[in-house]
């Protein structure tokens, strides 16, 4: 642990009736960092991002982001702490507009009274904008979200996640289900994000994590197996036998 | 951009406005006292309605218990008028009491006895049982049919409280209304009747423009937000503890405003007020006339009280039969209500079902483009 890191999870063990989905997990991430996380099923990947976003709490362990522990926090606090999440199937509100789905992630403070006496600022509609050309969906502004393409849907949530302005985002298989141009042009969007951002990206797809060119962690039965560059961890041994499975088992 | 929304333009709206006033300035001269009576109660009831929209179509809190704050708004408003005109009787304390032997008043009445305190008191109270009651229930994250079961559950615990309290509030026997007085006259009196049902008119519409001012904008997108995924909007930042709370609060308000209106033009609050089948037609009204439309809950709630009262009148005991059917056809035919059907392409559909509109192209987008070129 240095002072240079974003987050720290350290020793973290979770344990649903006994069966462990995490065990014993310890990861680093530093600022400015893009990271891919990848894993067999069952690996433990949304369980991971599950305990850092504050939806289970650890059994045992700690989370430590910008130097607080996150652990027993509610969602919301952690949410405007500076976590943002992309979840696994798109999910935005289907029956709001693409803007008035983006208006809810920009807005600050986040509480009812702002939202219900004052309009929405200036600088947050620029920022809105700025926003929809980056995803392509300027033509789309007035649309229902829910009459969006898939991949359409997958680019507002990262919208929508970029407007929250978070320190640390996690992004969960943005990639499932695009073809492949759009993963393409995802691949470079959350490259430009990070830098700036702190980057997790959750995914299965090989040539998608490859073209991210970021240190990888691999996850195995609820453990980071092994850490490096994609070369490395292809060359790897272990990770060899839990992708292509032990002679022995 | 959808074919589907009705577009009123601004002569429309201003003289659907002008006849709706001068309907209800005129109404009393227009309908015998006995039926503007009953279209007061019916709009008095719109306001309940209006509230269960708002945590029901907008929040997606299905309440069960929405009787427990019109019963406590009517009961703020008949303790007043019953203590106000208790002068002549034994201990200056209202009449019944001296039935069940009781020559001290409780003191939870004395602050009745003031009438801006009631005028408070009628949507305060209710609103805080509600905020009360919603926040120790959302905070423990309970929702969707399990909300329902405890809401319906604190309903009975109000009613049987309500119906054993003798002593209180005159138990089940309720406290009466209607021969009582307010600012020197009687309240159940003709001229009084036709003053609380334009001022009734008046909350109703004013009412409506509450609801749809916190409905719009992002207070009420987040509300939907809710309702569609409540996980979501927490990793976005948002406490939906606070807004669920908030807007239960408002309903309970409402519900308190339309019960006190209720009683008045009535003559009289009672548990039943509080019994499970009326907070479960409430839902009812705003079911049928449309969910998240807001109008829809005010006609709903109107029309389906008059059909109530007419049918009940020409076929008595037939009213239950017709509303379950109602209730049947919406769930299987009309999703979203009336409103929300004609709302939604309902009508045109139907045509083209009868072959008497011609079928719109399968792109719709590129035909409303062509429509708008054309017209630039």
């Amino acid at each position: 642990m240095n002072n240079k890191d974003l987050l720290n999870l350290i020793d973290i063990t979770v344990s649903f009736e006994g069966f462990l989905a995490l065990n014993n997990l310890n990861l680093n991430l530093k600022k400015g960092e893009l990271r891919a996380v990848i894993g067999p099923n069952g690996a433990g990947k949304t369980t991971f991002l599950d305990v850092i976003t504050g939806k289970v709490k650890p059994t045992k362990g700690e989370v430590i982001f910008k130097g607080k522990s996150l652990v027993g926090k509610k969602e919301h606090k952690i949410a405007r702490l500076g976590v943002g999440r992309k979840f696994q199937s798109p999910r935005i509100f289907e029956n709001l507009t693409v803007k008035e789905n983006l208006e809810i992630s920009v807005s600050t403070p986040k509480n009812p009274l702002n939202l219900i006496k004052k309009s929405i600022k200036d600088e947050q509609l620029n920022e809105i904008e700025r926003l929809m050309k980056i995803v392509n969906l300027a033509q789309k502004v007035d649309s229902k979200a829910g009459s969006l393409s898939h991949g359409q849907k997958q680019w507002l949530e990262i919208a929508m996640l970029v407007g929250q302005r978070p320190d640390l985002m996690l992004v969960d298989e943005p990639v499932a289900g695009l073809t492949d141009e759009e993963t393409d042009l995802t691949a470079d969007l959350l490259k430009s994000l990070s830098g700036e951002n702190t980057v997790v990206v959750i995914d299965h797809d090989m040539e998608f994590i490859r073209r991210l060119d970021s240190n990888v962690s691999v996850l195995n039965q609820g453990t980071v197996l092994c850490e490096g560059t994609m070369e490395t961890i292809q060359k790897d041994q272990k990770v060899i036998d839990v992708y292509l499975g032990r002679p022995e088992d | 951009m959808s074919l589907s929304k009705i577009k009123f333009d601004k002569k429309i709206v201003l003289s659907f406005w002008i006849i709706l006033i001068a309907l209800i300035i005129a109404a009393p001269t227009l309908l015998p006292v006995f039926r503007l009576n009953l279209l007061g109660r019916y709009l008095s009831l719109s306001i309940v309605a209006l509230g269960v929209d708002l945590i029901w179509g907008y929040t997606g809190l299905l309440s069960l218990g929405q009787g427990i704050f019109f019963a406590l708004g009517g009961y703020c408003a008949a303790m007043y008028l019953q203590i106000t005109s208790s002068s002549e009787f034994p201990n200056n304390i209202p009449e019944f009491f001296a039935l069940y032997g009781v020559e001290k008043l409780p003191f939870f009445w004395e602050p009745f006895r003031s009438p801006v305190f009631t005028f408070f008191a009628i949507w305060i109270i209710p609103a805080l049982v509600a905020g009360l009651i919603g926040f120790l229930v959302f905070r423990n994250r309970i929702k969707g049919v399990y909300f329902s079961i405890l809401t319906q559950a604190s309903l009975l615990v109000f009613f049987n409280f309500f119906n054993g309290q003798q002593k209180l509030i005159n138990g089940t026997n309720g406290l009466k209304t209607d021969v009582t007085q307010l600012f020197g006259q009687m309240v159940g009196s003709e001229s009084m009747q036709r003053i609380f049902f334009w001022i009734t008119a008046t909350i109703v519409i004013a009412a409506w423009f509450f609801a749809k001012w916190v409905v719009k904008g992002r207070f009420g997108n987040i509300l939907i937000g809710i309702r569609d995924d409540e996980p979501r909007v927490r990793f976005t930042g948002y406490n939906p503890v606070i807004f669920k709370t908030i807007i239960f609060s408002i309903a309970g308000g409402l519900a308190g405003i339309s019960g006190a209106l209720y009683t008045v033009q009535s003559g009289i609050v009672s548990p039943q007020f509080m019994t499970v089948p009326f907070s479960i037609e409430m839902v009812i009204w705003v079911a049928v006339g449309g969910r998240g439309t807001l109008l829809g809950a005010i006609l709903g709630a109107v029309f389906i009280n008059y059909a109530k009262s007419l049918v009940s009148e020409a076929l008595p005991a037939s009213w239950m039969f017709i509303q379950g059917g109602l209730f049947i056809l919406v769930v299987t035919a009309l999703p979203e209500g009336v409103l929300g059907w004609i709302q939604g392409d309902g009508p045109r559909n139907l045509l083209q079902r009868f072959g008497l509109k011609r079928k719109i192209e399968t792109y719709p987008s590129l035909e409303v483009n062509n429509k708008e070129g054309n017209n630039e």
